[in-house]
């Protein structure tokens, strides 16, 4: 059986979806037997979700209307050089 | 006149169609790309440069330079992935910058894994968003990556909260695959370390559900 050190090693091909199924079932067999990683396991996906869960926030008015502004001076720069 | 008939509206975000638009000289598709992906980059470059103004900087430099480059723009790989890459290299340039012109270790190996952080192991709450505002959650998951060591927090942002490949992540960095597996490892267990302090269950029974 695998130790926690070496199943915490591999826990990224735990959790990714497209990992070597061999090496999943060595881990899966870990986790059934070590609460520890169980737990790790678990609250490491948790982790994720709520990351993943998050929408970027707004960007504030003005940082946003200077970009716009940035933007279409490069823009008018552009069409003075092709005209 | 025109007799080409109008396209009905368009109900999912066609990047290459924009791009190509945008690349033929339609301003508006180039804006309609910019206020698709402003957040994300926005974001990202406050979170690596940890710094309001700098992510300004980078949002704008980033837009300015895609815009300017829109013709070397291949299309082997996402549009989005193409800026995301030059808002990473504008983010290292602007925490060099701010450290006194010293390089940021981003090559530099990471030692992987002798002390793992798994000193909290417990079982969450069920519901830890119910526990805390949605304004606190943002607050602790802001707080918990701005505590990872840059080369972490840039990793885990681009795989992670991005949803970059190993490989994109690799190539957008300039390190190699190893070492971005070996870095988002450390900083999803950091991570996790870090949230569970706060969204660990109160009480005896934190090994209840096993």
């Amino acid at each position: 059986m695998l130790t926690c050190k070496q199943f915490l090693q591999e826990l990224n091909d735990y959790l990714d979806p497209n990992g070597d199924p061999e090496m999943k079932q060595r881990l899966q067999s870990h986790v059934t037997e070590c609460p520890n990683c169980f737990v790790i396991v678990d609250t490491t996906k948790k982790t994720l979700q709520v990351y993943k869960g998050c929408e970027p926030q707004q960007i504030p008015e003005d940082v946003k209307s200077r970009l716009l502004k940035a933007l279409e001076r490069k823009m008018a720069a552009r069409k003075a050089e092709q005209a | 006149m025109s007799l080409t008939p109008t396209t009905p509206a368009p109900t999912g975000f066609d990047e290459s169609a924009l791009v190509a638009r945008a690349k033929a000289g339609d301003a508006q598709a180039f804006t309609d790309l910019v206020n698709q992906y402003e957040r994300k980059i926005y974001r990202l470059a406050k979170h690596i440069t940890q710094n309001d103004e700098d992510a300004e900087d980078v949002l704008q430099e980033t837009f300015l330079k895609a815009y300017e480059h829109l013709d070397n723009f291949q299309g082997n790989s996402k549009f989005y992935t193409w800026i995301v890459r030059i808002a990473v290299n504008e983010s290292l340039m602007k925490l060099r910058k701010r450290k006194g012109d010293r390089t940021v270790p981003l090559d530099e190996p990471v030692d992987t894994g002798e002390e793992m952080v798994t000193r909290e192991i417990a079982v969450w709450d069920d519901n830890p968003e119910q526990r805390y505002s949605r304004e606190e959650i943002q607050e602790i998951l802001d707080n918990a990556v701005e505590g990872l060591k840059p080369d972490f927090r840039t990793v885990f942002m681009l795989r992670d909260i991005e949803e970059l490949s190993t490989e994109e992540t690799a190539e957008a960095l300039g390190i190699s695959i190893p070492a971005v597996k070996s870095r988002l490892l450390r900083a999803r267990l950091a991570l996790r370390e870090k949230l569970t302090r706060q969204f660990k269950r109160k009480g005896e029974d934190v090994f209840a559900y096993l």
